[in-house]
């Protein structure tokens, strides 16, 4: 066995561990996703290309619902840009742990997932591993758990005989574990206020089909205009 | 399906460059070791929480409170997913527990 061979198996062992949880999540998550997408009329190469190009959950899942209303690329990238605007956050932090990966870098950045920024941001690295390929598998395999699941969902989802009736429910469910999670770690609750109530008040105004721009713009400019109560008054 | 196949290939491209957007940009406008603008730190902190609320809100906007079953079944569940992750802190509990909920109550009961 060459060195190489025996290094790259080294790095395997010690990244696989640590996505262990990733599998159970992601082979739910991504199954119903696939089966969501199924059940909604689209065949399994939708969610099984789109969990591979998209690799982002959340908006994958929104990504189904824009793609059964009405064509509106530029609302389809701004819904985008606002949900993952969290990885900005997950770059910035990551700026200096990628540096150095070489050519692994574009993939490594590429398949930044919630899961996987976690793990390579977190991860105490064995001594003699090599930690890029450490994190090249960590996010190949998290990548790998998710298009597994979806494409399984998409598949079999045409074979599934119960009444699927509310199983996009899950969606719903899922946001609001994240947005529970979110509420419970942070101090102050204006920003989660300001993102329900304006949103709530642009629904109400501009009406189901019209209301995520508005509520996007009404957000970020609460949120400017706020900036220095929310940096210094505690709420 | 009310969109052409080109228009699907459109809208999820747009996705895919939003995505790959939002996890290059930090790699292309602040290489290591330079100071991040203070307002982007700012944005960071803040629109995650506000994002999640409007995702909700998204979800729940064909719920009509006047009409049919008046969201009742929406309201039970959110209150389940709420009530089990404040309890055992499993995201897979809560999801899976809501939405066998929601099914069975828009199923069976309304």
């Amino acid at each position: 066995m060459s060195a190489n061979t025996i290094m790259l198996k080294k790095a395997f062992r010690a990244a696989f561990p640590h996505t262990i949880p990733i599998f159970a999540g992601f082979w739910f998550l991504g199954m119903t996703y696939g089966i969501y997408m199924n059940v909604s009329g689209f065949s399994f190469w939708y969610p099984m290309l789109m969990s591979l190009t998209i690799f982002a959950g959340s908006i994958e899942f929104v990504t189904v619902n824009m793609l059964l209303g009405a064509f509106n690329p530029l609302q389809a990238l701004a819904m985008t840009l606002m949900v993952n605007a969290r990885h900005l956050f997950y770059g910035i932090s990551m700026l200096d742990k990628y540096r150095g990966t070489g050519t692994k870098k574009f993939y490594l950045i590429y398949g930044m997932c919630d899961e996987s920024f976690s793990i390579n941001y977190t991860a105490s690295i064995p001594e003699g591993v090599d930690a890029s390929w450490f994190m090249f598998f960590v996010t190949l395999l998290n990548h790998f758990y998710w298009f597994f699941g979806a494409t399984l969902g998409g598949v079999f989802g045409s074979l599934i005989h119960f009444n699927t009736e509310g199983l996009d429910f899950v969606m719903t469910a899922m946001f609001v574990v994240i947005f529970l999670e979110q509420w419970l770690k942070e101090k102050r609750h204006a920003s989660a206020l300001i993102g329900i109530g304006l949103s709530l008040l642009c629904l109400i105004l501009f009406g189901p089909d019209h209301f995520m721009i508005p509520s996007m713009l009404a957000i970020l400019g609460t949120l400017t205009l706020a900036r220095r109560p929310l940096e210094t008054i505690p709420l | 399906m009310t969109m052409t196949f080109t228009q699907q290939v459109i809208t999820i491209a747009m996705v895919v460059l939003g995505t790959v957007l939002t996890r290059f940009l930090p790699f292309l406008l602040f290489p290591a070791g330079k100071p991040t603008p203070k307002y982007i730190q700012y944005l960071g902190k803040v629109l995650p929480s506000a994002v999640f609320g409007l995702l909700i809100i998204y979800c729940l906007k064909k719920v009509s409170p006047f009409t049919g079953s008046h969201g009742i079944p929406v309201l039970i569940s959110i209150s389940l997913v709420i009530a089990l992750h404040l309890w055992k802190r499993q995201m897979l509990i809560s999801i899976a527990g809501g939405t066998v909920c929601y099914m069975l109550l828009v199923q069976f009961l309304f």
